[in-house]
């Protein structure tokens, strides 16, 4: 989204204030440049997928290969099929963290901006330390709280922690702030809407562009996480994607390396990553004209 | 690399959690007794129940031959990833309380399980197995101890891999002493300035391990209640200095293993040999198919013409859990995975591993795959086998070996000699051992 708004806010600048100079079009290769750096790694995992085991390490970097089904055959063969249940817990793990998070950092996002009460400044603050506390860094102690209630190594275990998400909560608080008008909420009062009217019908419609912010962020986080499943879960029929695509990387020096499975199930696992970019995107669009409206 | 920066930070963050002690007792500190001593259920109700943690590929086709004749002692196979990672997270399961019955443990990482008391001591259940393997393979799951933490299950003897091909059009024959070895790394950069004989990886302990092990080296070893540490000892520091002045005069490179430009010198034929070890031909044939066929094996280089000694890089044993309530069931199954002929010609097949008792090793027949212009492979393997010589692991090796990553880099980057290096991981382990409370002799 930040790159979205960047490169309008650029482009109307190159077409203003520095429109015919002609290092104005620094910016736009600036951004290229970045575009350039970020998609590369993507645009090389399709490509490695292409290749067979016997091409991988000796043909061309940039070369497409000749193996693309069989590795994607050879990928949903192995093991009965794992890669299917591994994205089925993926995705699990993905939608459900990402949908119950966004849940929770909306209603608090919009009680922490529209309410006052007492210790809301403290409570914010304590969020704004938390999201300086990296996800890493709680994995082990989340584990040892998880084993001593005996939900380790359950699917609780990775959906539970990620479903509190501090920065969700400040992401909801700043836009609910922004997009709720007070007076709207004064008008819903004087109409005689109780409380939880008000935040069902009034607040959350508004916040939909920045909930919809929040889940995907949310989404992709734990899509991509691997600490965490990994330390948590024991059973190989519980991982996810990542932790799962791990094991075939670390299978031990007496099997040959499954590299070829592993790039075409990373392949694969984003596809669902970018379809659901492409399909959120109009929310994002609505969010932009929402503004307008004032 | 990744995966063992990731290591590192678990076994980090676990002696953290160690030190503070905030959540869970740790190591030595709990009494090891309680769950060890829980007898046996007597009428156990339904099957006993295991889980079973291993990266070994196709664990579960071999597991389920026991299930099926086994029908009151169920296990149950979680492939995990393998390395160090596994250890760690073994490790941190077992502080946490819950870890599974059986575990597969590379030999390096067992003495960190014992430290913890994370694994039972099998002593009176596999008595009867003791002379199954040899002494060299057995002494790496006692630790030179009276106590038995694991049963073997495959062994890595190192050999010396090379480019038949190669060879003989250069016109070099394959080496007997190391001596060889470095004229031969200096007659392959006059053939060929693109091509070398081999690389010094600063990025595989366990390589040098080996080669260490193969100089006779002791890095660890237990005296009473004290640890005797001499990781810079004169066969390794003879060991770094023949590879460092190699690399220093420029006769081999010093890339790593297992990254893509290693790959693709091998595929290329721009590296003629690897001394790795008996698994090599799996990683072969999937990093360099082009290869095929053009490998050979040989024992690896002696110190001395006419010796006969190797090293041992990876292996891994089957270990139970101090915490597990079925120890009796699940030693029952460990001894019957590692011994029995049925469970082992498995093993071979399903999970390729090079196995670890005596009889088995002499016993394998064809040549794998990717080697089969060498029919006596397998021969070959069980000799070296016969010959490769290990040491008793200390409980930190996870430090000593980061800290071989870190000195050796250095040392490749600085141009510095690289028995400075082993000084440093001796340095390192000892200050490590002393601050987990270990004492050490002097």
């Amino acid at each position: 989204m930040a790159g979205v708004t960047a490169a309008t806010a650029h482009r109307r600048r190159a077409h203003g204030a520095f429109a015919g100079r002609p290092w104005g079009v620094a910016p736009t290769a600036l951004l290229l440049l970045g575009a350039i750096y970020c998609l590369f790694p993507v645009f090389w995992v399709l490509i490695a997928a292409t290749k067979s085991p016997g091409e991988l390490f000796s043909t061309p970097t940039l070369a497409f290969g000749t193996g693309f089904f069989d590795n994607v055959a050879e990928l949903f063969a192995y093991r009965d099929g794992v890669f299917w249940l591994w994205a089925a817990n993926t995705l699990i793990y993905a939608g459900g963290g990402a949908l119950l998070s966004t849940a929770v950092s909306a209603v608090s996002g919009y009680a922490l901006a529209k309410y006052r009460f007492p210790g809301r400044n403290a409570i914010f603050n304590l969020l704004i330390g938390g999201i300086l506390v990296p996800a890493v860094v709680l994995a082990i102690p989340q584990y040892l709280l998880f084993s001593q209630i005996g939900l380790a190594d359950s699917h609780w275990a990775v959906l539970l922690p990620q479903i509190l998400h501090p920065y969700g909560i400040y992401l909801a608080r700043v836009y609910a702030a922004a997009a709720i008008p007070d007076s709207l909420l004064e008008a819903g009062r004087i109409d005689g809407a109780g409380e939880g009217h008000l935040m069902t019908r009034v607040a959350l419609p508004l916040m939909v562009p920045g909930m919809v912010t929040i889940f995907l962020f949310q989404f992709v986080a734990i899509w991509n996480n691997f600490l965490l499943p990994f330390i948590m879960l024991g059973d190989d029929q519980k991982f996810p994607l990542t932790v799962g695509l791990f094991t075939l990387l670390q299978a031990g020096a007496n099997q040959p390396a499954l590299y070829n499975l592993i790039l075409t199930g990373a392949l694969l696992s984003i596809v669902p990553l970018i379809a659901l970019f492409l399909t959120m995107q109009r929310y994002w669009k609505t969010d932009l004209s929402s503004g307008a409206v004032k | 690399m990744r995966a063992n920066r990731l290591g590192a930070a678990l076994a980090v963050a676990l002696s953290v959690t160690c030190v503070s002690g905030a959540l869970v007792s740790c190591g030595s500190g709990e009494p090891a007794g309680s769950p060890e001593a829980a007898p046996e259920t007597a009428a156990p109700q339904g099957p006993v129940k295991l889980t079973y943690w291993a990266w070994a590929p196709n664990m579960d086709k071999i597991v389920k031959v026991w299930n099926a004749a086994n029908p009151d002692i169920q296990v149950t196979v979680s492939k995990q990833a393998g390395g160090d990672d596994a250890a760690a997270k073994y490790l941190t399961a077992a502080k946490a309380g819950n870890p599974p019955d059986l575990v597969q443990a590379e030999y390096q990482h067992l003495p960190s399980f014992i430290a913890a008391d994370a694994v039972a001591d099998l002593k009176a259940e596999t008595a009867p197995i003791k002379g199954e393997f040899s002494d060299g393979l057995w002494n790496l799951v006692t630790l030179g101890t009276d106590a038995v933490y694991g049963v073997p299950q495959d062994s890595g003897p190192m050999m010396l891999f090379y480019r038949k091909d190669l060879f003989d059009k250069y016109g070099i024959e394959v080496p007997e002493t190391w001596q060889d070895y470095a004229e031969a790394a200096r007659t392959v950069r006059k053939k060929d300035p693109k091509a070398y004989l081999g690389t010094f990886s600063s990025k595989d302990p366990g390589a040098f391990t080996g080669l260490a092990q193969q100089a006779g080296a002791q890095w660890w070893s237990i005296s009473g209640e004290s640890w005797k540490v001499n990781v810079a000892d004169e066969p390794t520091r003879k060991v770094a200095d023949y590879w460092g002045g190699l690399v220093k005069e420029g006769a081999i490179d010093d890339m790593p293993y297992f990254t893509p430009e290693w790959n693709k010198a091998l595929n290329d034929g721009k590296l003629l040999t690897w001394p790795s070890a008996v698994w090599a031909p799996g990683v072969l044939s999937s990093n360099a198919p082009k290869a095929k066929g053009k490998w050979a094996v040989a024992p690896l280089p002696q110190w001395n013409a006419g010796e006969n000694f190797s090293g041992f890089w990876g292996g891994s044993s089957t270990a139970v859990s101090a915490r597990t309530p079925h120890k009796a069931a699940a030693t029952k199954f460990a001894t019957w995975l590692n011994t029995d002929q049925e469970a082992i010609d498995l093993l071979v097949k399903e999970a390729a591993i090079y196995p670890a008792t005596t009889k088995a090793q002499s016993a394998l027949g064809e040549a794998p795959a990717y080697f089969s212009n060498q029919p006596d492979f397998w021969q070959q393997a069980a000799t070296v086998s016969a010959g490769a010589r290990g040491f008793t692991f200390g409980p930190n090796v996870g430090v000593t070996y980061n800290a071989f990553k870190d000195g050796f880099d250095k040392a490749l980057q600085d141009g510095t000699p690289f028995s400075a290096a082993v000084r440093a991981m001796q340095d390192v382990t000892v200050a490590d051992m002393r601050k987990s409370g270990f004492q050490i002799a002097p």
